[in-house]
């Protein structure tokens, strides 16, 4: 067996860093045998909690209840599963992306001091035709896409609905190496929701956001989003 | 502590029961649920905690510890359970396995995103004790599916199950797990993955799932 199988248990049971869950994904989509088990440990994991229940005060109940009030539950999917999320709402997605290409320059936000060469590339990966594009959801329940072209070479993040980052923090962006590796891309400016990745994108397997004290980090410290570029 | 099953296991669509779960019908009824509330269903959603938010906040007071921010993990387990039930399909896996993957997944997030060095620092005792002695499950104690758990705990070597433990319960990384056991990094997840399929055939669940 090889060593990748071998994480079916840990990732089961959510022991797993965002780094190793991300590559576990990837296999998943192809692994059925290792999807089924990962189905059928969960299924065991769930029983866990029978043998820690505890009452909740009833307060808790009302606000529950209040919550979901103000909260609209998502539409089905209507292509892929939990495991192939990258492609849900393509056309959402490219309507977005013409939205913010058709209010032109006024969205782009600099990126470093170059402005007229960055915008002009961020531009081009966007109306790149052939560009992909992979969609995640951020946890706050607002997503972020990479849009990458093989022509440009370039990614580039179009975040909606992203909040601000909290106070002494940023918004560091990666490109994952075919090794693995997370490689810097580059930080997020403040209170942008477009930023081109630093780095080629052509070769990169992934790409991910993470939190960052100011000045940015060697490595990804608090993932907020993962994309995986190999993903089915 | 307060062990009425009325609490833990109230009725769901009048249906009478009894202090024990009746798995297979509690779960399509639970999935029932899971399907009106994706439709908006306020008053499916609420039968739905009823039925479940004893081991909801359980175990995300067993992971996080504080009851403070276990009843956050509790809302934030919810509300996305109400955002997302449109994404549950009965055929991937049962609605609780659903509920309580993303609730496990919100307390996991939790404690490994606050600066917790001083849970990381003085937790290792707590939850590297056996579950037996743990003062949370006492409200179970008598439950019928608590027992069946433990006993299916007991069943493991000890290296599993307290390689089990740490990650589920205590919400540690297999890495994390293994330098706490002093097991080289590959064994602590090849013992939790043992032992999570020695679990589930005394378990008796999920063994023929296929997608």
């Amino acid at each position: 067996m090889s060593d990748i199988h071998a994480l079916s248990g840990a990732y089961a049971v959510d022991a797993v860093d965002d780094v190793e869950r991300a590559s576990f994904e990837r296999h998943l989509a192809s692994c059925p045998t290792c999807r089924a088990e990962v189905a059928s440990l969960r299924e065991a994991s769930a029983l866990l909690a029978d043998a820690a229940t505890t009452t909740p005060p009833p307060a808790l109940r009302d606000a529950v209840l209040s919550d979901i009030t103000r909260v609209r539950p998502l539409p089905p999917v209507t292509v892929g599963g939990p495991v192939h999320r990258r492609k849900w709402f393509p056309a959402l997605v490219a309507a977005v992306v013409l939205a913010l290409v058709g209010i032109g320059g006024a969205v782009w936000q600099p990126w470093r001091d170059d402005t007229s060469v960055q915008v002009s590339v961020t531009d081009q990966v966007l109306q790149d035709p052939a560009a992909e594009r992979y969609t995640e959801e951020l946890p706050n329940g607002g997503t972020a896409t990479i849009v990458r072209s093989a022509e440009v070479d370039r990614a580039v993040l179009v975040a909606e609905d992203m909040p601000a980052p909290p106070d002494g923090k940023v918004y560091q962006l990666w490109l994952q190496s075919p090794s693995q590796d997370m490689i810097s891309a580059g930080l997020m400016p403040a209170g942008a929701d477009t930023a081109l990745l630093e780095g080629d994108a052509d070769d990169a397997v992934g790409a991910g956001v993470s939190l960052e004290p100011a000045g940015g980090s060697d490595q990804p410290t608090e993932v907020v989003v993962l994309f995986d570029f190999e993903a089915a | 502590m307060d062990d009425k099953p009325r609490h833990l296991e109230p009725a769901v669509d009048g249906e009478p029961t009894s202090g024990g779960r009746a798995r297979n019908g509690d779960q399509a009824v639970l999935g029932e649920l899971l399907r009106r509330s994706a439709r908006g269903d306020e008053q499916a959603f609420a039968q739905l905690y009823d039925a479940t938010s004893a081991r909801v906040y359980g175990l995300a007071l067993r992971v996080v510890r504080d009851p403070a921010q276990a009843q956050e993990v509790t809302q934030e387990a919810y509300l996305e359970t109400w955002r997302t039930a449109s994404r549950f399909d009965p055929a991937k896996g049962s609605a609780i396995c659903w509920l309580m993957t993303i609730a496990h997944r919100k307390g996991v997030d939790r404690v490994r995103s606050a600066e917790a060095a001083s849970r990381r620092d003085t937790s290792y005792h707590d939850a590297n004790t056996t579950i037996d002695h743990d003062s949370t499950a006492d409200a179970a104690e008598t439950a019928f599916e608590a027992r069946r758990v433990r006993t299916a705990l007991q069943g493991l070597t000890s290296v599993q199950r307290e390689a089990i433990t740490l990650a589920y319960y205590g919400g540690y990384t297999h890495t994390e797990v293994a330098r706490m056991l002093d097991l080289p990094v590959g064994t602590a997840k090849t013992r939790i993955r043992d032992g999570m399929i020695r679990l589930r055939d005394a378990l008796g669940v999920g063994g023929d799932r296929h997608e």
